[in-house]
Order: structure tokens, then C-alpha cells, then sequence
């Protein structure tokens, strides 16, 4: 069967959710072959690539490949692609996972597509632009299909593959050195989901006030991600770094529940592709109602603590 | 210090958006504007150039209505402009756009580029990578800060636990995020609006740029598009009045889900 490269996305050698479900995906495409790059590569990880079906694992874990930005990675990819011939190359359409995407099809002088939400027979993909409004199915016309998947666009199923290691050993380049990552400094330290990939987000408006502690708190009860409306970035209350919509970050959860968030074009288009949507909102003529599954026409002050108790009290 | 920030006019996202469907392209012939993070990297462009001197040159490609997206560059204080204009480059996608964006450069020449992180349009987010790897210099992305000292460029990389610390020597290729207050793209003043139409905007095109034809358009393109569709609505939504017992109302809901 068609060899299909997986870039694992894992931080401190912790495998990202998206991983398995590219893996998930790949499964149904050819043959995955997990790529790990970058230091941390454990047991562990090896078990859990294996779990989801990496038939493979190239393991490339010199220090060098998280020290330098983007680069190395795609440089490891394209020896990979130019050694292997994979059918294709599946990786999470994050921010990074996009940039090492673009560099690696340059290299590669292959076709890249990012943000899709599926891959069917035959590498077309199927993604959702204008924020959501339309749907684009498309295909790589030229050399190896990069495709950069959103994260939560398939549901991960576990199914043993073998996870033979294969040590891969990149000699990079100078060209791949230019950028030094010299500090990370990791502002929250939450035991919260990650953004885009949480399977509920509850997102706080300019209709929250500037202590976003009640946001925090439903997220906590729900083992959510918290999320934020531009008019609360803007304002310095909650960091832009959670921003959701059009120039913060795109989410497509199970369930986003908006407080206080008016609901303008720009912020749906950031989360419209939720599957469940559920609004707080004291003005019942908000645009965000025509979006939702569910709402409540009220003060946030009091619905959400009241929701909170009643979520407490349930578990 | 010769700093060129690429620009790019995009459909205001203000109004409904259409892909063309005769070659399935993004209808350019709406509401054009300057795409918004674009802006952020005219003002980081200028606040660089305020520092450390040198000259701000704007560099777009796209039809000819894009010259509006260079006027208010212009106008906000970029001094001059290299508009790359020609029928062949209709269609391009982001390996034809970065190869015909990367032979300009070459052209004007450059200490550091700058650029948006993400279009509005195109959303691709992969257009400043993919300038580093075809000039061959340092990749600079998603900064939310960057400090220059002498030779040497440093940014903050914006990421989700906050931020990583790179640094590079120059040339090198920035692409900046979305700031709060007071880190705003500054407006255009009325003097910077006059100023702005006697600055000049030299138009080239893909000869003038040595951008080989094969490389670009509709016809070169690396993906296709095979069909498209508008997204299905949403189903009607159950609305309660909040009496006391919202909080409960949305509580059910959420059992009947399983979410809870
Ligand atoms: C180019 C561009 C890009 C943009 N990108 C983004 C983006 O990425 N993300 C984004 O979010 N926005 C973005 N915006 C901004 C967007 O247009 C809106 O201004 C923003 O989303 C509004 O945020 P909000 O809904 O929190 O605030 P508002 O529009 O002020 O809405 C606040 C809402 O809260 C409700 N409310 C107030 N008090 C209460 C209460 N006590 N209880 C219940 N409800 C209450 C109000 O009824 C109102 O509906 C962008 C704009 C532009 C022009
Ligand atoms: N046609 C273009 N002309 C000039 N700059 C562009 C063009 N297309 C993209 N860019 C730059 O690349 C950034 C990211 O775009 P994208 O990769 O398409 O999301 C934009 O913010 C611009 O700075």
C-alpha cells in the first residue's frame, strides 16, 4: 500500500491530539509512516503512534530540528519525500505545520492545500473558505500532495500498526539554520486544552468586562479552551494569543458556547463550523443568533454562574 | 535600512465573498481594501524606519484596482511603491505567488521584508515561509515584537503558551500577528493622504521582474480547484428568555448533547 507521511506536532515530546488524527485519516488513504522531529522522541511516543497505526516511525531527534524555526523540519520532510516517494505528506494545518507545509512543497516542487477538513479517494481535499461560507474540494496537480489538515476535523480510532523505528539522521543546511529559537517563555501554564484543538471552546465577549475569570471558570467545568472576541483582545483584557476568528485563530469544537460576543462577520468566521453552537447574549437581535443551536436571551452575570453550579452539581 | 513590506489589496470581508465561476477563482471585482494584518506590517515597517532610518518601499501584486491597498500604505507613510501587474499572473496560487513575489524582491533589493501573517482571502498563512525558502534567508514569522541592532533581528514568535525569542541576521523576512491598543496600525493623517498621491508607484511586469511565464497563472498552478459549493445554513436555533432559570434551560441542553 501508498505510503502516507505524517509530520507528528508534539510539544516537550507530548503528542498533540492532531496527530492521532492524521494518523486516523492516513490510515484510510495508505500506509501511515509517523515523522518525528525534533528532541523528546520516548517509549511512549512510540506506543502511541503505534496505537493509532504508524506502521513506521522516522525518527529524526536532534536538538538541532526544534532550535532552528520551521526550516529544519521541512528539510527533513523533503529528504523524505525525495528517499520514499510517499504518496502523500499529512500535516496539521497550524500555524507552524502551514509554514514547514509551503517550504516543504517549494522543495519539493509539489502542490500544497491548506485548512482542509477532509481528504477523500484520490487526494481531494475538502476545505471550507471564506470563513466558513464555502465549501472548495481540490487537488494537487503537481508532484507529492501536502495536505495540512485542521485539527478536530476527524474523530481519532485507535488501531495497531506496527511502529517500526527508523532512525533518520538530516544533515541540515546552513540555509535551515538562519533563525535561532532562543528562549521559549510559556506565559500560561494552564492544564486547559489547547485552543484549536479542544473539543469545546467557551469564548468571552466585550460583554464580559475585563475580568474573565467567570469565562475561565465554565471552561474549567467543562474541560474546555477559553476563547476570546477581538473587542477583549483589543482591550488588553485576555491575550491575543486566544483570539478566535478571522485574524486570531480558527476553531471548529464540538461545542462553542459565546458569551457575550456580538457575533460580528470576522469573529464567525472563525468558529462558525462548530457543530454545536450555543449563545449567551442580553440583546436577542445579536447576528450571533443566527448561528446558534441553542441560546439564552439574558445577562451573562447570572447565566453563566448559574450554569456553572448546575454543571458542578451534575457531575 | 531598505525595508519592503508586501501588501495585498483583498474582498472587504464586510460583504459576501465569491469565488468566480467561470475559473474558480476569488471574484476580485468586489469591494476591494487593504487586507487588515497587512497594515500591521506597514506599521511595524515605519516604526523600523523611524528607529533606524532608511526607506519603506511597498510591494504588491494583484489587478490594477490594488492600487488602492498601496495608497493608503502610501498615505499611513511608506515612501514609495513597486506595483507587479500583468494579465499572467491571474490565477496564481501560493507557489506562483511567493516565486513571482521573491523575483521582485531580488529586484528592489532588501535589508528586511515584511508581511502579514495571514490574507483574508486566501487565508494560506504560508506566503512569508515560503519567501524565506526561495530567497534563501532567515524565516522571521508571527512576531509580535521585533527589535533590530545593527546586522542583527530578533522577534517575538507569537505560539499558544505564549511567545518564543528567535533571532537571525539580516536580510531576513518578518511576518507579524494582530496587536492590541496602543500597538494599532496608526490612521492615515490628511497630509499623509495628500503626500501620499505624489509618491511614486512604479508598475512592472513579469519581464520586468524576470519571472519566467511557466511558473505562474491559472495554467501553472501546483492545486486545483474541482467544484465548489455555498456551505449548507444552519438549522433554526432554540431561543429561551432568560426568567431566572437560564443558567438551568442551558444546562439541559448541554445534558441533552452529553456534554455534560
Ligand atoms: C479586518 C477585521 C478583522 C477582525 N478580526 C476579528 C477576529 O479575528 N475576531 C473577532 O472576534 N473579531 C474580529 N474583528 C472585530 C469584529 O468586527 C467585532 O468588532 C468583534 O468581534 C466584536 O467583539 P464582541 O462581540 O466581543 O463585542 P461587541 O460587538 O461589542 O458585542 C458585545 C456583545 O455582548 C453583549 N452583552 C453585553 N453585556 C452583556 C451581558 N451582561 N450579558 C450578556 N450579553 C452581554 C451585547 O449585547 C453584544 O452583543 C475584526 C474586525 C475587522 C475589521
Ligand atoms: N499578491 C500579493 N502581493 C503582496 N503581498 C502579498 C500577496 N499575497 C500575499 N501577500 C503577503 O503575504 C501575507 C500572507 O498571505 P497568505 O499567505 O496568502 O495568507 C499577506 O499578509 C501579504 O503581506
Amino acid at each position: 500500500m501508498a505510503e502516507i507521511l505524517v509530520l507528528v506536532e508534539q510539544v516537550d515530546g507530548e503528542i498533540k491530539k492532531v496527530t492521532l488524527e492524521l494518523l486516523t485519516l492516513a490510515r484510510s488513504l495508505g500506509e501511515p509512516s509517523a515523522v518525528w522531529a525534533g528532541p523528546g522522541y520516548t517509549d511512549v511516543a512510540k506506543a502511541r503512534l503505534s496505537e493509532y497505526g504508524a506502521e513506521k516511525i522516522y525518527v529524526a531527534d536532534s536538538a538541532d530540528i526544534a532550535d532552528y524555526l520551521v526550516a529544519p523540519k521541512a528539510e527533513l520532510l523533503a529528504s523524505l519525500v525525495g528517499s520514499r516517494s510517499p504518496a502523500a505528506v499529512l500535516i496539521a494545518s497550524t500555524t507552524e505545520g502551514k509554514e514547514v507545509a509551503g517550504r516543504l512543497a517549494i522543495k519539493t516542487d509539489s502542490g500544497v492545500i491548506t485548512d482542509a477538513v477532509g481528504v477523500a479517494e484520490g487526494f481531494v481535499a475538502e476545505q471550507p473558505v471564506f470563513g466558513g461560507g464555502v465549501i472548495v474540494h481540490s487537488k494537487v496537480a503537481k508532484g507529492t500532495p501536502i495536505i495540512a489538515l485542521r485539527p478536530n476535523s476527524t474523530q481519532p480510532v485507535a488501531a495497531a500498526g506496527a511502529g517500526t523505528e527508523e532512525k533518520v539522521d538530516v544533515a541540515l543546511s546552513d540555509a535551515a539554520r538562519g533563525a535561532r529559537v532562543v528562549e521559549r517563555v510559556k506565559e500560561k501554564s494552564s492544564s486547559r486544552p489547547e485552543l484549536t484543538e479542544a473539543a469545546i471552546v467557551v469564548s468571552g465577549g466585550r460583554g464580559v468586562g475585563a475580568d474573565f475569570s467567570i469565562i475561565e471558570q465554565l471552561a474549567d467545568s467543562l474541560g474546555a479552551a477559553v476563547g476570546a472576541s477581538r473587542a477583549v483582545t483589543d482591550s488588553g483584557w485576555y491575550p491575543h494569543e486566544f483570539q478566535v476568528g478571522q485574524t486570531g485563530k480558527t476553531v471548529a469544537p464540538q461545542l462553542y458556547i459565546a458569551a457575550g460576543i456580538s457575533g460580528a462577520i470576522q469573529h464567525r468566521a472563525g468558529m462558525q463550523t462548530a457543530k454545536t453552537i450555543v449563545v449567551i447574549n442580553k440583546d436577542g437581535q445579536a447576528p450571533i443568533w443566527e448561528i446558534a443551536d441553542f441560546g439564552v436571551v439574558g445577562d451573562l452575570h447570572k447565566v453563566l454562574p448559574q450554569l456553572i453550579d448546575e454543571i458542578t452539581k451534575r457531575k | 535600512m531598505n525595508i519592503v513590506v508586501c501588501v495585498k489589496q483583498v474582498p472587504d470581508t464586510a460583504t459576501e465573498r465569491k469565488l468566480r465561476s467561470d475559473d474558480s477563482t476569488i471574484d476580485r471585482s468586489a469591494n476591494g481594501v487593504i487586507n487588515e494584518l497587512c497594515e500591521y506590517a506597514v506599521e511595524d515597517a515605519l516604526k523600523l524606519k523611524e528607529a533606524h532610518g532608511g526607506e519603506v518601499t511597498v510591494l504588491t501584486m494583484g489587478p490594477d484596482q490594488a492600487t488602492d491597498a498601496i495608497r493608503k500604505a502610501l498615505a499611513m507613510g511608506a515612501d514609495k511603491a513597486v506595483h507587479l501587474s500583468d494579465e499572467a499572473l491571474h490565477g496564481s496560487d501560493a507557489l506562483s505567488t511567493s516565486y513571482a513575489l521573491s523575483q521582485a524582491l531580488k529586484k528592489i533589493g532588501f535589508d528586511v521584508v515584511i508581511l502579514g501573517s495571514e490574507s483574508t482571502d486566501a487565508r494560506t498563512g504560508m506566503l512569508a515561509a515560503m519567501l524565506a525558502e526561495r530567497l534563501g534567508v532567515p524565516q522571521l514569522t508571527l512576531a509580535s515584537k521585533i527589535e533590530v541592532d545593527g546586522s542583527a533581528i530578533s522577534i517575538h514568535r507569537q505560539t499558544d503558551y505564549g511567545y518564543d525569542k528567535v533571532e537571525a541576521t539580516l536580510p531576513a523576512v518578518v511576518s507579524v500577528v494582530e496587536k492590541p491598543d496602543p500597538f494599532k496600525p496608526r490612521y492615515p493623517s490628511f497630509k499623509g493622504i495628500m503626500a501620499a498621491k505624489k509618491k511614486p508607484i512604479e508598475k512592472i511586469g513579469v519581464a520586468d521582474a524576470e519571472i519566467d511565464p511557466a511558473q505562474i497563472g491559472l495554467a501553472a498552478a501546483w492545486s486545483v480547484v474541482s467544484d465548489f459549493t455555498a456551505a449548507p445554513p444552519r438549522g433554526k436555533g432554540v431561543v429561551v428568555n432568560d426568567e431566572g432559570d437560564g443558567g438551568t434551560k442551558a444546562a439541559e441542553f448541554l445534558v441533552s448533547k452529553k456534554f455534560i
